[in-house]
């Protein structure tokens, strides 16, 4: 059952998000930047733990999961360490996707050249 | 001398000649419809330099190089060059030549590079300035994306109004005196920019320019489009094709039965390039290699060459601003009357 | 010319060929939506190999999505696979890394330090500055309530 709901659900953020970027005028960075911060505004009213429970991976791996989990490392941290987790919950929680992000990225390019896409 | 007619139009009285043209292709372009006509088609399209930049110089200064073979002409015999291509300040053309030591004029106009350097080729060897003048223009598909648009390996979505760049260089020797072809005329455009703010449907944005350009020469010519074999404008693609022919059918002149597109020449359908190619090297190389032997045996007797070229940054894009726009005419011919 | 900036704007919005965008919603959907379930695949699996919690897990599934991202971007395939998937790649963090990826290699011929290091964030870096942005703004919000 998790399964067919971490489908509905991320194929759902996907979905809206493909209908963004053809109705509108917004360039798909922008876009990015939008699903991030609603992450974070609907995880802060409360409404995107309920998705998490329900989907798993389908409300953690779109973007708004990386939102969700920006604030939910805020309400955490600053619980327990009061002003100063304001400033560090949001890094801390996301420190090993971003991480992960830079390091990989950075092996693959000393590996690997870009490729013509003509060929 | 050249001679000025009419608002924007410059008639050359004794008109040079066209004495040959060189074309390198990309290995996309070489599977294309124009495969049998490019004088070089690259294996690959890094031609084994460590930098797109590079290869797409070498590019450029093989194009040039068979230009000059098929001339019987080195360097040596060059009094000017006139060359542009897409990349910032003009980089592929002024390193492709910085070891011949020939007069060098940089010129940028975009896509629309090869018809600007064809017109002052045409009037520095009408006017006694030179005898032979080599034109050359390139764009690379790699390095153009790099700089206008995304790294190679982003996965991002183009539109179908979206334009290729072409993987391609053409060069031509213009020279004072010689056979068919010849360039007869110019018309030099103007900045046009109605308001298009889309890079993604460069086309529609360069329609403007070309019909304005167009409009002019014939105007000041007092000719029409059915007396020419051919009006051929550089990269507008489907979608700037079709508004060209619908501006232009606002200003009463209709130029469907004998116009066609370098951008849509280059590529076939299932090539997948949306609305066609574009680039400074895709209008050059159509010219240099399928065009060029049609004028010189006849089949093609009378044309207009109308390239066209977009001129924002990825800055003023960034900036929110349209884009402005440009297109200059040549008209070649095969005969002189 | 006697066409107006209104009315070229016009013109050119009613011939322009549009986007196919139901069906590139269908794709988005089908593939976002199997990216997310191999993703809640491979948190599975971890729960079971390393009995850890669920929402570790779950943080785990999204680094292993990275992972293949970035290899797939590096071994040329990655971005073929978004043209079919169209969103479904760009909106899981597969697009994320892919974003990160993609200029890493592009730019590297500039140099390590000002090419690659640099560049590396030229598409992901505003998801980083506004959703940093964001979680800070609200840990001041939820702070100051906690004080009255």
């Amino acid at each position: 059952m998790n399964y067919l709901f971490a489908f509905l659900t991320g194929g759902a953020l996907c979905a809206i998000g493909q209908l963004l970027i053809d109705k509108t005028k917004l360039t798909p960075a922008r876009i990015l930047v939008a699903y991030v911060a609603a992450g974070v505004v609907f995880s802060g009213l409360g409404l995107y733990q309920p998705l998490v429970d329900l989907a798993g991976a389908g409300a953690t791996v779109p973007l708004t999961g990386f939102g969700h989990v920006l604030a939910d490392g805020v309400r955490e941290a600053v619980a327990e360490e009061g002003l100063f987790g304001v400033l560090t919950g949001g890094f801390t929680a996301t420190a090993g996707g971003i991480a992960a992000a830079v390091f990989f990225s950075f092996i693959a390019a000393v590996i690997f050249k870009p490729k013509d896409k003509s060929e | 001398m050249p001679k000025r007619t009419g608002k924007k139009t410059i008639l050359f009285e004794k008109p040079p000649s066209i004495i040959s043209s060189g074309s390198v292709a990309g290995k996309k372009e070489g599977e294309g419809p124009l495969a049998p006509y490019f004088d070089t088609i690259m294996k690959e399209s890094r031609m084994g330099q460590p930098s797109w930049e590079k290869a797409e110089r070498l590019m450029q200064k093989n194009s040039a190089q068979k230009a000059l073979e098929k001339a019987g002409l080195a360097f040596s015999d060059i009094d000017y060059i006139f060359a542009g291509d897409l990349l910032n300040q003009c980089v592929s053309s002024s390193y492709a030549f910085r070891e011949y030591d020939v007069s060098f004029f940089g010129l940028y106009g975009a896509c629309s590079t090869i018809a600007e350097s064809l017109c002052l080729a045409a009037v520095f060897a009408e006017s006694g300035a030179a005898k032979n003048c080599l034109c050359a223009t390139s764009s690379h598909f790699c390095s153009a994306e790099r700089q206008f648009r995304f790294p190679l390996e982003y996965g991002g979505q183009l539109t179908p109004t979206s334009q290729w760049t072409a993987t391609a260089a053409g060069a031509f020797i213009v020279s004072s005196s010689g056979a068919a072809p010849f360039v007869r005329a110019a018309t030099v455009g103007a900045i046009e920019d109605l308001g298009i703010k889309d890079i993604n449907n460069m086309g529609a944005a360069m329609a403007p320019a070309a019909a304005k350009t167009i409009g002019n020469f014939l105007a000041d010519t007092k000719t029409k489009p059915s007396d020419y074999d051919l009006i051929l404008s550089g990269d507008l693609g489907k979608v700037g094709s079709d508004m060209l022919l619908q501006l232009l059918k606002r200003e009463g002149v209709d130029i469907s039965q004998n116009h066609n597109d370098c951008g849509l020449i280059l590529f076939d359908e299932s090539q997948e390039v949306n609305a066609g190619a574009s680039g400074a090297g895709c209008s050059a190389a159509v010219l240099a290699s399928y065009i060029m032997p049609k004028l010189k045996s006849g089949e093609l007797g009378d044309i207009l060459f109308v390239a066209t070229g977009a001129l924002m940054s990825t800055l003023t894009v960034q900036q929110g601003e349209s884009i402005p726009c440009i297109a200059h005419l040549v008209r070649l011919s095969h005969g002189l009357l | 010319m006697s066409v107006t900036v209104n009315d070229y704007a016009e013109l050119v919005k009613e011939r322009s060929p549009k986007s196919a965008v139901w069906k590139n919603c269908v794709s988005a959907y089908i593939w976002g939506g199997g990216i997310c379930l191999f993703g809640e695949f491979i948190a599975n699996l971890i729960i079971r190999f390393f009995k850890i919690e669920k929402k570790e897990a779950l943080g785990f599934a999204s680094i292993a999505l990275i992972f293949i991202a970035i290899a797939l971007t590096g071994l040329n395939v990655f971005d073929s696979i978004a043209k079919k998937a169209k969103a479904g790649t760009l909106v899981p963090i597969t697009g994320f890394a892919n974003s990160m990826a993609s200029p890493a290699l592009e730019f590297r011929s500039e140099g390590f330090v000002a090419g690659l290091g640099a560049k590396i964030f030229v598409i992901a870096g505003p998801v980083i500055v506004y959703g940093l942005s964001a979680s800070v703004l609200y840990g001041l919000i939820i702070y100051i309530f906690k004080l009255f």
